[in-house]
This record gives C-alpha cells, sequence and structure tokens, in this order.
C-alpha cells in the first residue's frame, strides 16, 4: 500500500493536479456562464424558472451517457469533459443564484427603489450581498459535484483521480483502487470542510440578522 | 408655492376592476404636513407612491414645484423625495451609519461631509451617534429602526418627504414618542410631509390637513378641527365615530405584537 505509493506517488499526484486543473477550470467558466444566464434572466420570473427547469432536466442525464454522446462531436478528452462539469453547474448555479436573488425582501427593494438607487446599483449594493449566502451555497455544491463527475471523465480520457480508478478496475489491482478511492474521497472532503468554513467566515462578517439563514433550504441534493 | 399637484389623477391596476386612485386633484403647500387617511385599500398608499413614479399614473398630471414629475428622470426625482416605510425599510447589511450614507454617497458627497450629517441626522432623531453610528439594524428596537429610516430618509435634505405607515408597527408608548419628535423636526425644517396612516388619531394629530380616502377617491380634505365640526358625508362622519367612540385604532389596529 505505502509500497505503492512511493513507488508511483508521481502518477498520483500526477492524476490529482490533472482532477484539480479539471474542477478548477469548470468551475471558472461555469461560474462565468451562470453569472450572464443569471443577469439575463433575472428580470423575468417564469423565463428563470423555465430555464432552471430546462437545466433541471439536463442535470438528471447520467454522466457517462453525456460523455459518450458528446464523443463525436467535440472528441474525447479535457475538452468534452470539461463542457459537460460546466453544462451540469449550470442547474445547481443558476438555481442558487435565482434563488439567492429572489429571496431579498420585496419591502427592503422598494425601499432602495424609493430612495432613488438605479438598478444597477441595487443589484450590486443591496441584492448581491443579500443574496451572498444562498449564491455561495450554489457554488458549494457545484464543486463537490464536479469533483465527483469529474472522475467518470476518466472514461473519456480527461485523466484525473478516475484515471486511478479505471485502472484499478481494469487491472484488478486493490491497492489503486483503494489509492484512487481515497484522493477522490480526500478531495471532496477536503473541499467541503473548506467550503464550509468559508461560508462560516460570510456569515459571520455578514452578521445581520436571519437573512444568512436562507442557504440551508439550498443545501440539498448534493448525492444526484 | 405649491410642493405637490394632482390635477385629475388616475390609476388602476392591471387586472382590477376598479381604480385604486379615482380621478383624484389637490394641491399641497410647500411646508404643509398632510396626512392620507384611509382604511387599506383605499388607495392611499398608491397615491403616495405616485409621487416618487414607484407607481405611474394612468391619467392626469402630478407635479412637483410646479415641474410635471413625468418629464423627469425618475432616480433624479427620487433625490430629491424622503422616502419612509414601515418596518424593515433598513438595509440589513448595513451599518446605521451606511443606511443613512445612502442617498448622500449615490450624489458624491465626501466622507468628511457624510460623517457630519450622520451623527446630525442620529441626534435630530435623538439617537446617541457614537453608540448607534456603526450598529446594524438587526442590533435596534423597533423604534431605533424607526428613527434611522426617517433619519436616512432625510440625509439629502430633501424638499418632500414620504412616509407610508412609518410607525405602524411600533408599540402605542413609542409611536406617540415618535409622532411627537416627528412634528419637531417637522417644525424645525418646514418641508412637505405628506404621511399615510389608517390610525384616525394618529393622522389628525399630526396633519396641518387631513386628506381622507376611500375607494380612491378624496373625501375630505381640510384642517383637522373643519372636519371633525364639519364631516363632509356620512363615511367621514361613521369615521370619526368609530374612533372617538373607542380611542380605539390607535392601539387596537395593526399594534401590539406584530
Amino acid at each position: 500500500m505505502l509500497e505503492y505509493f512511493v513507488k508511483y506517488h508521481h502518477k498520483l499526484t500526477e492524476a490529482l493536479l490533472q482532477h484539480l486543473l479539471i474542477v478548477g477550470l469548470t468551475l471558472v467558466i461555469s461560474i462565468a456562464i451562470a453569472s450572464v444566464l443569471t443577469l439575463l434572466i433575472m428580470r423575468s420570473r417564469r423565463l428563470s424558472a423555465f430555464v432552471v427547469r430546462v437545466l433541471g432536466s439536463v442535470y438528471s442525464i447520467p454522466s457517462l451517457a453525456l460523455f459518450a454522446i458528446l464523443i463525436p462531436f467535440t472528441g474525447i478528452g479535457l475538452k468534452t469533459a470539461v463542457f459537460v462539469l460546466v453544462l451540469y453547474n449550470q442547474f445547481l448555479l443558476i438555481r442558487n443564484f435565482i434563488a439567492g436573488l429572489d429571496s431579498v425582501d420585496a419591502r427592503i427593494l422598494e425601499a432602495a427603489e424609493g430612495m432613488g438607487m438605479s438598478p444597477a446599483r441595487i443589484l450590486i449594493r443591496i441584492k448581491l450581498p443579500l443574496a451572498f449566502p444562498v449564491m455561495l451555497a450554489g457554488v458549494h455544491l457545484a464543486i463537490i459535484s464536479t469533483i465527483g463527475i469529474a472522475t467518470i471523465a476518466a472514461a473519456i480520457g480527461a485523466g484525473g483521480i478516475g484515471s486511478v480508478l479505471f485502472d484499478g478496475m481494469r487491472t484488478r489491482s486493490p491497492v489503486k483502487l483503494l489509492w484512487g478511492t481515497i484522493l477522490a474521497a480526500g478531495l471532496a472532503g477536503a473541499a467541503n470542510i473548506l467550503l464550509v468554513g468559508i461560508e462560516r467566515f460570510a456569515a459571520k462578517r455578514l452578521h445581520f440578522g436571519e437573512v444568512g439563514s436562507g442557504h440551508a433550504r439550498y443545501n440539498s441534493g448534493i448525492g444526484s | 408655492m405649491i410642493a405637490i399637484g394632482f390635477d385629475n389623477v388616475a390609476k388602476r391596476f392591471p387586472g382590477a376592476t376598479a381604480n385604486a386612485v379615482d380621478h383624484v386633484s389637490f394641491e399641497i403647500e410647500e411646508g404643509e404636513l398632510i396626512t392620507i387617511l384611509g382604511t387599506s385599500g383605499s388607495g392611499k398608499t398608491t397615491l403616495l407612491k405616485m409621487v416618487n413614479r414607484l407607481f405611474e399614473p394612468d391619467a392626469g398630471r402630478i407635479s412637483l414645484f410646479g415641474e410635471d414629475i413625468m418629464e423627469k428622470d425618475p432616480v433624479k426625482l427620487r433625490h430629491g423625495i424622503g422616502y419612509v416605510i414601515q418596518e424593515v425599510g433598513l438595509f440589513p447589511h448595513m451599518t446605521v451609519r451606511e443606511n443613512i450614507a445612502t442617498v448622500p454617497k449615490i450624489l458624491k458627497w465626501d466622507r468628511a461631509r457624510i460623517d457630519v450629517r450622520v451623527d446630525e441626522l442620529l441626534s435630530l432623531v435623538n439617537l446617541d451617534p457614537a453608540e448607534f453610528r456603526h450598529r446594524y439594524p438587526a442590533q435596534l428596537s423597533g423604534g431605533q429602526q424607526q428613527r434611522v429610516g426617517l433619519a436616512r430618509a432625510l440625509a439629502a435634505d430633501p424638499a418632500v418627504m414620504l412616509l407610508d405607515e412609518p410607525f405602524g408597527a411600533i408599540d402605542a408608548i413609542n409611536r406617540s414618542k415618535l409622532r411627537d419628535e416627528l412634528l419637531e423636526i417637522h417644525g424645525k425644517h418646514k418641508k412637505t410631509y405628506l404621511f399615510v396612516t389608517h390610525d384616525v388619531g394618529e393622522a389628525f394629530k399630526l396633519g396641518d390637513r387631513v386628506l381622507v380616502m376611500d375607494a380612491g377617491k378624496v373625501r375630505q380634505f381640510d384642517a383637522p378641527r373643519t372636519i371633525i365640526d364639519a364631516p363632509a358625508d356620512d363615511f367621514v362622519r361613521e369615521l370619526l365615530a368609530l374612533s372617538g367612540g373607542r380611542r380605539g385604532w390607535d392601539a387596537t389596529d395593526a399594534g401590539f405584537g406584530l
């Protein structure tokens, strides 16, 4: 077990770094896209409900199937993997971004408008800070979900921790499987602890009563 | 000088069968404190919100110091109008200072000027600046929150103040204190105040004139004494009888525990 690590640690490290690359790249792209889409759809409640519903059905497609379907179009490797992961994340991110913005008290917004704050100013100074905890919960979900689904991306040659696992399965090597599992679970666990810490810090910094508690409502569904 | 003029103003909400505000005309002199009295659904809040264009009229003309408000940019128009609403109008993620500084910041006042103004306003509404400046709304009582709301609306020294049942959710003792303070503040600066309430006692105590509304129409618009001596119609007479009968509205309506 340790022997394997000593012998192949560069392989494991490489897999871990590749995994982090996939997750990092996915995260940056998906947050950017989700932010733009949210800005476009947030004005209409019906439109945003519709978009979230569509993204929800995309999210329900098993990842292996989606990876496979896309191979003829985008080939194998990192590009396809990131594309699929970004697609999945749109549901988690946009759902929480919209929910966060909707959770801001209408009377607070009325006061802001009545005082002569412009729509852009209301968004930046009022809506975003108040929606932040719920939006952050969405990012949290997206990170954990991406770390998990990214292991499957090894099936289409994107590398990462999944390649250790698939290798282990192919060669029936318990030690590889074990190391792959330790890395995958360890990474998800570490990310979760870090994110909970960030959420606590953010909640403490914005210590203004009950507004922050809303994120608990949207914190379900990690396992899907 | 006429501060606020309504000329045959009507407003109907989409899907409604009747006008929320039904062809209303009146004029308010600069410096007057006008209370708008009516039950819920009488159109009083709709009328108020048309002054700062949160609602726009379907017919008629509203003028502010002689100028048609529809010809102005709504955001700029609102910088000259203080706005206070019931209970939760304060921004929960901002300190008292930041809340009060909202409009001055938009108007790009410098830091020093804002600091001076914030302390001045806190003193005006009887809150110790040193103690309250850096508190968050959640750390204030209802009465203190409403004082900050008032200070925030007064920040850029607006010519007109709109107050939408500002003391509705505050206990009777504090409400009475706040009313006295509001009268004092109004007396000091003599700006034009429009104060919406469903509380007959409050309307008569505060208003230089009381505008009585029902079903979107103005039933009577006169000095409190005149209304008491000569109610315009049965509706006004009944309203007076009801409130005089059990000094009541004040304590029973929207009061305790809400």
